[in-house]
Protein backbone atom coordinates (compact mmCIF):
# COMPACT_ATOMS: atom_id res chain seq x y z
CA UNK A 1 0.00 0.00 0.00
CA UNK A 2 0.81 3.48 -0.52
CA UNK A 3 0.18 6.26 1.62
CA UNK A 4 -1.99 9.48 -0.25
CA UNK A 5 -1.85 12.72 1.21
CA UNK A 6 -3.90 16.06 0.63
CA UNK A 7 -3.51 19.44 1.57
CA UNK A 8 -5.65 22.44 1.20
CA UNK A 9 -4.49 25.88 2.18
CA UNK A 10 -6.45 29.47 1.43
CA UNK A 11 -3.95 31.67 -0.03
CA UNK A 12 -4.03 35.14 1.82
CA UNK A 13 -3.88 37.19 -1.46
CA UNK A 14 -3.71 35.64 -5.26
CA UNK A 15 -0.75 34.28 -6.16
CA UNK A 16 1.30 36.56 -8.58
CA UNK A 17 0.80 39.20 -5.53
CA UNK A 18 3.50 40.57 -3.78
CA UNK A 19 2.43 39.13 -0.82
CA UNK A 20 3.04 35.33 -2.07
CA UNK A 21 5.94 36.26 -3.61
CA UNK A 22 8.22 34.45 -1.27
CA UNK A 23 5.76 31.42 -1.21
CA UNK A 24 5.92 31.61 -5.11
CA UNK A 25 9.87 31.52 -4.91
CA UNK A 26 10.04 28.83 -2.83
CA UNK A 27 7.59 25.69 -5.02
CA UNK A 28 10.54 24.72 -7.52
CA UNK A 29 12.97 24.10 -4.87
CA UNK A 30 10.50 22.66 -2.38
CA UNK A 31 8.84 20.62 -5.23
CA UNK A 32 12.54 19.61 -6.39
CA UNK A 33 13.35 18.26 -2.38
CA UNK A 34 9.99 16.79 -2.37
CA UNK A 35 10.07 14.84 -6.09
CA UNK A 36 13.90 13.42 -4.31
CA UNK A 37 12.85 12.42 -1.22
CA UNK A 38 13.33 9.56 -0.07
CA UNK A 39 9.94 7.50 -0.39
CA UNK A 40 8.39 9.82 -2.71
CA UNK A 41 5.86 8.02 -5.39
CA UNK A 42 3.88 10.45 -7.27
CA UNK A 43 2.60 14.74 -7.15
CA UNK A 44 -0.51 15.95 -8.73
CA UNK A 45 1.42 18.35 -11.20
CA UNK A 46 -0.64 21.56 -12.17
CA UNK A 47 1.71 22.24 -15.24
CA UNK A 48 4.95 21.60 -16.58
CA UNK A 49 6.70 24.64 -15.03
CA UNK A 50 8.46 24.20 -11.57
CA UNK A 51 6.05 26.62 -10.21
CA UNK A 52 2.70 25.89 -12.09
CA UNK A 53 0.24 24.77 -8.96
CA UNK A 54 -2.64 22.26 -9.42
CA UNK A 55 -5.87 23.49 -11.41
CA UNK A 56 -8.98 22.71 -9.69
CA UNK A 57 -12.70 24.18 -9.65
CA UNK A 58 -12.79 24.35 -5.77
CA UNK A 59 -12.43 28.11 -5.15
CA UNK A 60 -10.05 30.64 -6.13
CA UNK A 61 -7.20 31.02 -3.78
CA UNK A 62 -7.16 27.46 -2.44
CA UNK A 63 -3.88 25.87 -2.58
CA UNK A 64 -4.06 22.14 -3.01
CA UNK A 65 -0.87 19.79 -2.68
CA UNK A 66 -1.02 16.01 -3.53
CA UNK A 67 1.10 12.84 -3.03
CA UNK A 68 1.62 9.67 -2.76
CA UNK A 69 4.14 8.05 -0.17
CA UNK A 70 5.72 4.83 0.29
CA UNK A 71 5.16 5.14 4.34
CA UNK A 72 4.12 7.62 6.83
CA UNK A 73 7.80 7.83 8.04
CA UNK A 74 9.10 9.27 4.40
CA UNK A 75 6.04 11.42 4.18
CA UNK A 76 6.92 12.83 8.22
CA UNK A 77 10.74 13.15 7.56
CA UNK A 78 9.80 15.27 3.86
CA UNK A 79 7.58 17.52 5.65
CA UNK A 80 9.03 18.25 8.98
CA UNK A 81 12.57 17.02 9.04
CA UNK A 82 13.56 18.50 5.51
CA UNK A 83 13.58 22.35 4.23
CA UNK A 84 9.94 22.15 3.87
CA UNK A 85 9.83 23.03 7.94
CA UNK A 86 11.31 26.17 7.12
CA UNK A 87 8.33 26.67 4.53
CA UNK A 88 5.73 25.52 6.72
CA UNK A 89 6.36 27.63 9.47
CA UNK A 90 5.87 30.94 7.86
CA UNK A 91 2.44 29.52 6.41
CA UNK A 92 1.03 32.39 8.13
CA UNK A 93 2.34 35.07 6.15
CA UNK A 94 0.41 33.42 2.81
CA UNK A 95 -2.13 31.54 4.10
CA UNK A 96 -5.38 31.98 6.07
CA UNK A 97 -5.72 30.06 9.51
CA UNK A 98 -7.99 27.23 8.91
CA UNK A 99 -10.55 26.02 11.64
CA UNK A 100 -11.78 23.01 9.57
CA UNK A 101 -9.19 19.80 9.05
CA UNK A 102 -7.05 20.91 5.97
CA UNK A 103 -4.91 18.13 5.41
CA UNK A 104 -6.00 14.51 5.37
CA UNK A 105 -4.33 10.88 4.52
CA UNK A 106 -5.23 7.49 2.94
CA UNK A 107 -3.91 4.17 2.32
CA UNK A 108 -4.11 3.12 -1.56
CA UNK A 109 -2.57 -0.03 -3.53
CA UNK A 110 0.30 0.96 -5.04
CA UNK A 111 -0.91 0.55 -8.76
CA UNK A 112 -3.65 3.19 -8.19
CA UNK A 113 -3.33 6.95 -8.97
CA UNK A 114 -5.73 8.55 -7.28
CA UNK A 115 -7.45 11.68 -8.43
CA UNK A 116 -8.24 15.01 -7.13
CA UNK A 117 -11.88 14.38 -6.34
CA UNK A 118 -10.60 11.04 -4.65
CA UNK A 119 -8.79 13.38 -2.28
CA UNK A 120 -11.68 16.17 -1.75
CA UNK A 121 -14.01 13.61 -0.83
CA UNK A 122 -11.32 12.10 1.73
CA UNK A 123 -10.90 15.53 3.09
CA UNK A 124 -15.14 15.87 3.36
CA UNK A 125 -15.01 12.50 5.39
CA UNK A 126 -12.46 13.62 7.77
CA UNK A 127 -14.72 17.09 8.07
CA UNK A 128 -17.86 14.74 8.86
CA UNK A 129 -16.44 11.43 10.63
CA UNK A 130 -12.77 12.94 12.44
CA UNK A 131 -10.11 10.53 11.76
CA UNK A 132 -10.93 6.52 10.76
CA UNK A 133 -9.42 4.17 8.32
CA UNK A 134 -9.97 5.90 5.60
CA UNK A 135 -8.94 9.68 6.20
CA UNK A 136 -6.86 9.85 8.58
CA UNK A 137 -4.02 12.74 10.01
CA UNK A 138 0.15 12.28 11.57
CA UNK A 139 -1.46 12.99 14.70
CA UNK A 140 -4.62 10.18 15.10
CA UNK A 141 -2.80 7.86 12.29
CA UNK A 142 -3.54 4.22 11.10
CA UNK A 143 -1.59 1.82 9.77
CA UNK A 144 -2.23 0.27 6.58
CA UNK A 145 -3.62 -3.13 7.51
CA UNK A 146 -6.20 -1.21 9.85
CA UNK A 147 -7.40 0.67 6.49
CA UNK A 148 -8.44 -1.87 4.29
CA UNK A 149 -9.26 -0.28 1.04
CA UNK A 150 -13.17 -0.49 -0.53
CA UNK A 151 -13.74 1.81 -3.31
CA UNK A 152 -16.98 0.92 -2.79
CA UNK A 153 -17.18 1.70 1.10
CA UNK A 154 -17.43 5.71 0.35
CA UNK A 155 -20.38 5.22 -2.23
CA UNK A 156 -22.91 3.21 0.67
CA UNK A 157 -22.69 6.11 3.10
CA UNK A 158 -23.50 8.66 0.56
CA UNK B 1 6.58 6.74 35.75
CA UNK B 2 5.95 2.82 35.51
CA UNK B 3 8.79 0.60 37.40
CA UNK B 4 9.44 -0.34 34.16
CA UNK B 5 10.74 2.80 33.01
CA UNK B 6 12.78 2.79 36.38
CA UNK B 7 13.96 -0.84 35.53
CA UNK B 8 15.27 0.55 31.98
CA UNK B 9 17.29 3.30 33.39
CA UNK B 10 18.68 1.55 36.65
CA UNK B 11 20.67 -0.27 33.91
CA UNK B 12 22.72 2.53 33.34
CA UNK B 13 23.70 2.74 36.50
CA UNK B 14 27.05 0.72 35.96
CA UNK B 15 29.47 3.03 35.21
CA UNK B 16 31.20 0.92 32.15
CA UNK B 17 27.81 0.16 30.88
CA UNK B 18 26.30 3.82 31.23
CA UNK B 19 29.84 4.62 29.59
CA UNK B 20 29.65 2.08 26.60
CA UNK B 21 25.51 3.85 26.54
CA UNK B 22 26.97 7.11 25.94
CA UNK B 23 29.40 6.00 23.41
CA UNK B 24 27.03 4.32 20.96
CA UNK B 25 24.32 7.08 21.41
CA UNK B 26 27.12 9.78 20.80
CA UNK B 27 27.61 7.89 17.65
CA UNK B 28 24.31 8.59 16.01
CA UNK B 29 25.29 5.03 13.67
CA UNK B 30 25.70 1.16 14.12
CA UNK B 31 28.90 0.40 16.27
CA UNK B 32 30.92 -2.42 16.19
CA UNK B 33 32.15 -4.01 19.92
CA UNK B 34 35.57 -3.72 18.85
CA UNK B 35 34.83 -0.15 18.56
CA UNK B 36 33.17 0.34 21.83
CA UNK B 37 35.43 -1.67 23.80
CA UNK B 38 38.49 0.32 22.44
CA UNK B 39 36.69 3.80 22.84
CA UNK B 40 35.42 2.72 26.70
CA UNK B 41 38.75 1.20 27.48
CA UNK B 42 37.94 -2.32 28.37
CA UNK B 43 38.50 -5.55 27.06
CA UNK B 44 35.82 -6.97 24.05
CA UNK B 45 34.30 -9.72 25.85
CA UNK B 46 33.39 -7.04 28.75
CA UNK B 47 32.10 -4.39 25.88
CA UNK B 48 29.97 -7.20 24.43
CA UNK B 49 28.60 -8.10 27.78
CA UNK B 50 27.50 -4.94 28.63
CA UNK B 51 26.42 -3.96 24.90
CA UNK B 52 23.86 -7.23 25.39
CA UNK B 53 22.94 -5.65 28.99
CA UNK B 54 21.70 -2.64 26.96
CA UNK B 55 19.96 -4.63 24.55
CA UNK B 56 18.10 -6.39 27.01
CA UNK B 57 16.67 -3.46 28.58
CA UNK B 58 15.62 -2.03 25.61
CA UNK B 59 18.38 1.08 25.58
CA UNK B 60 20.29 0.14 22.37
CA UNK B 61 19.14 -2.30 19.62
CA UNK B 62 21.10 -5.14 17.98
CA UNK B 63 21.60 -5.95 14.17
CA UNK B 64 24.68 -7.46 12.21
CA UNK B 65 26.50 -5.46 9.56
CA UNK B 66 29.34 -5.98 7.52
CA UNK B 67 31.99 -4.08 9.34
CA UNK B 68 34.03 -3.98 6.20
CA UNK B 69 34.08 -2.96 2.63
CA UNK B 70 34.69 -6.78 1.49
CA UNK B 71 32.12 -8.63 0.58
CA UNK B 72 31.96 -12.75 -1.33
CA UNK B 73 33.99 -15.85 0.26
CA UNK B 74 36.60 -15.36 3.10
CA UNK B 75 35.00 -11.54 3.92
CA UNK B 76 34.21 -13.14 7.35
CA UNK B 77 30.28 -13.30 8.77
CA UNK B 78 28.85 -9.98 9.01
CA UNK B 79 29.53 -8.58 13.07
CA UNK B 80 27.18 -7.63 15.48
CA UNK B 81 26.05 -4.25 15.60
CA UNK B 82 24.43 -1.49 18.14
CA UNK B 83 22.31 1.33 17.85
CA UNK B 84 20.49 3.56 19.92
CA UNK B 85 16.93 2.46 20.70
CA UNK B 86 14.40 4.98 19.73
CA UNK B 87 12.05 4.93 22.66
CA UNK B 88 12.29 7.24 25.55
CA UNK B 89 12.33 6.76 29.26
CA UNK B 90 11.24 9.11 32.10
CA UNK B 91 11.53 8.51 35.88
CA UNK B 92 10.47 10.88 38.88
CA UNK B 93 10.36 10.19 41.87
CA UNK B 94 7.58 10.55 43.30
CA UNK B 95 5.56 10.52 39.85
CA UNK B 96 4.76 12.91 38.50
CA UNK B 97 3.34 13.62 34.91
CA UNK B 98 4.40 16.53 33.46
CA UNK B 99 4.47 15.02 29.29
CA UNK B 100 0.44 14.61 29.50
CA UNK B 101 0.21 17.91 30.78
CA UNK B 102 2.43 19.34 27.61
CA UNK B 103 0.37 17.59 25.23
CA UNK B 104 -2.45 18.95 26.64
CA UNK B 105 -0.89 22.51 26.70
CA UNK B 106 0.49 21.99 23.31
CA UNK B 107 -3.07 21.18 21.94
CA UNK B 108 -4.87 23.61 23.34
CA UNK B 109 -1.93 26.46 22.32
CA UNK B 110 -2.70 24.68 18.33
CA UNK B 111 -6.55 25.44 19.22
CA UNK B 112 -6.09 28.46 19.81
CA UNK B 113 -3.33 29.49 17.57
CA UNK B 114 -1.19 30.92 20.19
CA UNK B 115 1.96 29.38 18.05
CA UNK B 116 3.33 33.06 18.28
CA UNK B 117 2.73 33.96 21.94
CA UNK B 118 4.16 30.61 22.60
CA UNK B 119 7.29 31.38 20.55
CA UNK B 120 7.99 34.54 22.52
CA UNK B 121 7.62 32.94 25.87
CA UNK B 122 10.09 30.09 24.94
CA UNK B 123 12.90 33.12 24.09
CA UNK B 124 12.33 34.67 27.06
CA UNK B 125 12.82 31.35 28.96
CA UNK B 126 15.53 30.41 26.81
CA UNK B 127 17.15 33.78 28.05
CA UNK B 128 16.91 32.32 31.69
CA UNK B 129 18.13 29.09 31.19
CA UNK B 130 21.89 30.18 30.61
CA UNK B 131 23.67 32.89 31.73
CA UNK B 132 26.15 34.93 30.37
CA UNK B 133 29.74 33.65 28.86
CA UNK B 134 28.57 30.14 29.57
CA UNK B 135 29.58 27.40 26.90
CA UNK B 136 27.15 26.86 24.30
CA UNK B 137 27.91 23.58 23.94
CA UNK B 138 28.04 22.67 27.40
CA UNK B 139 24.28 24.64 28.02
CA UNK B 140 23.00 21.94 25.07
CA UNK B 141 24.89 19.13 26.50
CA UNK B 142 23.25 19.63 29.73
CA UNK B 143 19.82 20.31 28.47
CA UNK B 144 19.86 16.72 26.59
CA UNK B 145 20.66 18.29 23.11
CA UNK B 146 23.73 15.79 22.40
CA UNK B 147 25.69 18.46 19.79
CA UNK B 148 28.32 17.85 17.62
CA UNK B 149 30.26 19.82 15.90
CA UNK B 150 29.93 18.66 11.41
CA UNK B 151 31.19 21.50 8.76
CA UNK B 152 31.41 24.11 11.12
CA UNK B 153 27.71 24.00 12.53
CA UNK B 154 26.94 22.90 15.93
CA UNK B 155 24.23 20.42 15.11
CA UNK B 156 21.97 18.49 17.86
CA UNK B 157 21.62 14.82 17.37
CA UNK B 158 18.52 14.68 20.23
CA UNK B 159 15.21 16.20 20.15
CA UNK B 160 14.95 16.40 24.12
CA UNK B 161 10.83 17.31 22.80
CA UNK B 162 11.02 14.03 20.57
CA UNK B 163 7.41 12.73 21.91
CA UNK B 164 5.65 16.60 21.90
CA UNK B 165 7.53 17.06 18.27
CA UNK B 166 6.00 14.01 16.52
CA UNK B 167 2.12 14.93 17.45
CA UNK B 168 2.73 19.12 17.33
CA UNK B 169 5.75 19.04 15.12
CA UNK B 170 5.11 22.92 13.83
CA UNK B 171 4.43 24.10 17.34
CA UNK B 172 6.94 22.28 19.41
CA UNK B 173 9.80 22.81 16.16
CA UNK B 174 9.11 26.61 16.21
CA UNK B 175 9.35 26.95 20.25
CA UNK B 176 12.14 24.93 20.12
CA UNK B 177 14.11 27.17 17.60
CA UNK B 178 12.85 30.46 19.91
CA UNK B 179 13.96 28.30 23.21
CA UNK B 180 17.90 28.09 21.33
CA UNK B 181 17.84 31.93 20.29
CA UNK B 182 16.65 32.76 23.99
CA UNK B 183 19.37 30.76 24.96
CA UNK B 184 22.04 32.69 22.73
CA UNK B 185 20.81 35.86 24.12
CA UNK B 186 21.03 34.45 27.58
CA UNK B 187 24.26 33.67 27.00
CA UNK B 188 24.98 36.75 25.40
CA UNK B 189 26.59 34.66 22.18
CA UNK B 190 26.08 37.39 18.78
CA UNK B 191 28.12 36.00 16.76
CA UNK B 192 26.22 32.62 16.20
CA UNK B 193 22.37 31.96 15.12
CA UNK B 194 20.53 29.01 16.19
CA UNK B 195 18.33 27.91 12.75
CA UNK B 196 16.81 25.33 11.13
CA UNK B 197 18.01 23.04 9.84
CA UNK B 198 15.93 20.13 9.98
CA UNK B 199 17.15 16.28 9.07
CA UNK B 200 15.45 12.77 9.61
CA UNK B 201 16.48 11.67 13.55
CA UNK B 202 17.74 15.18 14.89
CA UNK B 203 16.76 18.04 16.55
CA UNK B 204 15.13 20.44 13.76
CA UNK B 205 17.74 23.38 15.25
CA UNK B 206 21.70 24.12 14.19
CA UNK B 207 23.87 26.50 15.22
CA UNK B 208 26.41 28.45 12.86
CA UNK B 209 28.53 31.32 12.77
CA UNK B 210 25.76 34.43 12.28
CA UNK B 211 27.03 35.24 8.68
CA UNK B 212 26.80 32.05 7.17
Amino acid sequence: MHLAQLNIAHMRAPKDSPELADFVAALDPINRLSDEAPGFVWRLKGGDAPQDTVEHDYGDHLLINFSVWESRDTLWDFTYRSAHLGVLQRRREWFLRMAEPYSVMWWIPRDHVPTLAEGMERLELLKAEGPTPRAFTFKDFYDSSEAAWRPAAAEVRK
Amino acid sequence: MSSDDLDTVAALHDPVRRAVYDYVASRGCEVGRNEAAEAVGVQRTLAAFHLDKLVEAGLLEAGFKRLTDRTGPGSGRPSKVYRRAPGEWQVSVPARDYRTLARTLAEVVDLLGGDEQAERVARRAGAGLAGPGEDLGEVLRRRGYEPYEEEGRLRLRNCPFHLLAEEHPLLVCSVNLALCQGLLAGLGEEAVAARLDPRPGECCVAFSKEDL
